[in-house]
């Protein structure tokens, strides 16, 4: 088999719309979670959401999203917001690979996988607000290719002339880690040299706050103090907060990155997947469905739990989601262990189906500047024997950074990357 | 009035097809000359049908392939 590094890094979340000003936020404890301002949230129980910083969202970044940066104006009327969010960590993450210089026999080698969870939920509103109040007339041609969730892989390969593999994949809130591993697979069985892969989300609107909120799992206790309301394993945590923006991560064949001098972040040396086959919502109370999909990863790796630094953890701040992960953990560790874990959604909230490609980036991040980001507002952390890196970050190094991803339908992926 | 229909229609085509504005002479073709899909020609036909408040059939819309299709189609329709 084929070894697989991480060569290029692109992300548009909450607290930035590039990856190194994010990850500075991050390192700092700054929260990108905010009242929700741009669409009218009176009658939602949870009125709070991580936005993407833009001209109508109230955040403080020094690089506010413009979509006309990415996509012409014509363009635009053809993709749901997913899919520009897509375009933008590709070009950073193309961009920062190099492989935007690629020949065009390269090109044929070089595929996209990037999923979603939902992919285009404002859109499928909104058209169906319009064919209920117009008809169906008046329903834009340009409705289903805009929401249609491999329309984000489809439209990076127009974007770039990227001919390889192009699917999708759509595991709620574990898709952006199982499409880093599955595209691992597609480069070490030697179907691609090169893969572009993560996730995307864009489904920060009213039909999906009433949504998750209908089904229990977001935070409605702290609409007053945003920032405060994303606490994992926090005793006083009450649910999640949904958040939106893509994490994209260029890989690629171990010497074909290096015939071409690329800089390298890290290796994917190891990937799990399991099914609790439990519940449409809830993970196992024991964590054992996360517990197995840990274990499959170290033993792909050839890798032993001692040996683990930092754990990017699912961490969404749900009380049982939270509960059975910790458990899971404390289980594979067997008890002792010097490893950190930390959950970024604290200060990003949850990107659903782009989480795991932008934690990913963040344990690879972990990996280059030896330092671990924070769970923020962990005061009264469950009783554990794991270091949770409560408010501020850490800084140790980091050889081996795991970073597992749960969703709904009881899917689990975990992806382990090694220093380089 | 005919030149109002006239800058009308071609001010839907520059923003629909994302061209500039003086580039869209009558003579224009949507697909040869504005690489307009055929997505583009529908979407573009539903604009005009709710600008001028309208019905446009699809039998008549697939005939608009020009400028000058959509500015002499709108007169005929608007002017009856």
């Amino acid at each position: 088999m084929k070894r697989v590094v991480v060569t290029g890094l692109g992300m548009v979340c909450p607290l930035a719309t590039n990856v190194e000003e994010s990850w500075r936020r991050l390192i700092n404890g700054e929260s990108g979670i905010k009242k929700i301002t741009s669409f009218d949230v009176s009658d939602l129980a949870c009125r709070i959401a991580g936005q993407v910083p833009s001209e109508r969202v109230e955040q403080k970044s020094d690089s506010p999203f413009n979509p006309l940066n990415y996509v012409g104006a014509k363009e635009l009327n053809r993709m749901d917001t997913f899919i520009v969010y897509a375009l933008a960590a590709a070009a950073e993450a193309i961009k920062d690979s190099g492989i935007n210089e690629a020949t065009d026999e390269e090109k044929e080698r070089t595929g996209v996988i990037v999923g979603s969870g939902i992919g285009g939920l404002p859109a499928i509103y909104d058209t169906a607000v319009t064919l209920k109040e117009s008809g169906a007339r008046r329903v834009s041609p340009f409705f289903i290719p805009s929401s249609l969730i491999n329309l984000a892989s489809g439209n990076i390969s127009m974007a770039f002339g990227l001919k390889g593999p192009n699917h999708s994949v759509v595991t709620a809130c574990a898709t952006g880690t199982h499409a880093i591993g599955d595209a691992a697979r597609i480069i070490q069985v030697g179907s691609a040299d090169v893969m572009v892969a993560g996730g995307t989300e864009a489904a920060v609107c009213r039909i999906g706050i009433a949504g998750f909120s209908a089904a229990r799992a977001l935070s409605t206790s702290r609409n007053d103090t945003p920032e405060e309301a994303s606490r994992p394993w926090d005793k006083s945590r009450d649910g999640f907060v949904m958040a939106e923006g893509s994490g994209i991560l260029v890989l690629e064949e171990l010497e074909h990155a290096q015939k071409r001098g690329a800089k390298i972040y890290g290796e994917v040396v190891g990937c799990g997947m399991s099914s609790d086959a439990y519940h449409i919502t809830s993970p196992l109370p024991d964590g054992n469905g996360a517990y197995r999909s840990m274990r499959e990863a170290l033993r792909s790796a050839s890798v032993s739990s001692d040996q683990i630094d930092y754990i990017n953890a699912h961490g969404t701040s749900t009380i049982p989601g939270d509960f059975g992960e910790l458990r899971a953990v404390e289980r594979i560790m067997d008890g002792k262990t010097t490893a950190s874990m930390s959950s970024t959604k604290s200060a990003i909230g949850h990107l659903l189906g782009a989480a795991g490609a932008v934690e990913a980036i963040f344990a690879l991040l972990s990996i280059r500047d030896k330092v671990v980001p924070p769970t923020l507002n962990l005061h009264d952390p469950e009783d554990t024997f794991i270091d949770l890196v409560p408010l501020k970050a850490k800084e140790r190094s980091v050889k081996y950074a795991l970073s597992n991803s749960f969703g709904f339908g009881g899917t689990n992926a975990s992806i382990l990357f090694k220093a380089f | 009035m005919s030149d109002n229909i006239a800058d009308k229609v071609k001010g839907i085509i520059s923003e629909k097809l994302g061209v500039d504005i003086e580039k869209v002479k009558d003579e224009a073709r949507f697909i040869d000359d504005f690489g307009a899909d055929s997505l583009d020609t529908v979407d573009l036909v539903m604009a005009l049908e709710e600008q001028f408040e309208i019905e446009i059939s699809d039998k008549e819309g697939q005939e608009i392939q020009s400028v000058e299709d959509a500015i002499s189609f709108i007169r005929s329709k608007c002017e009856k």
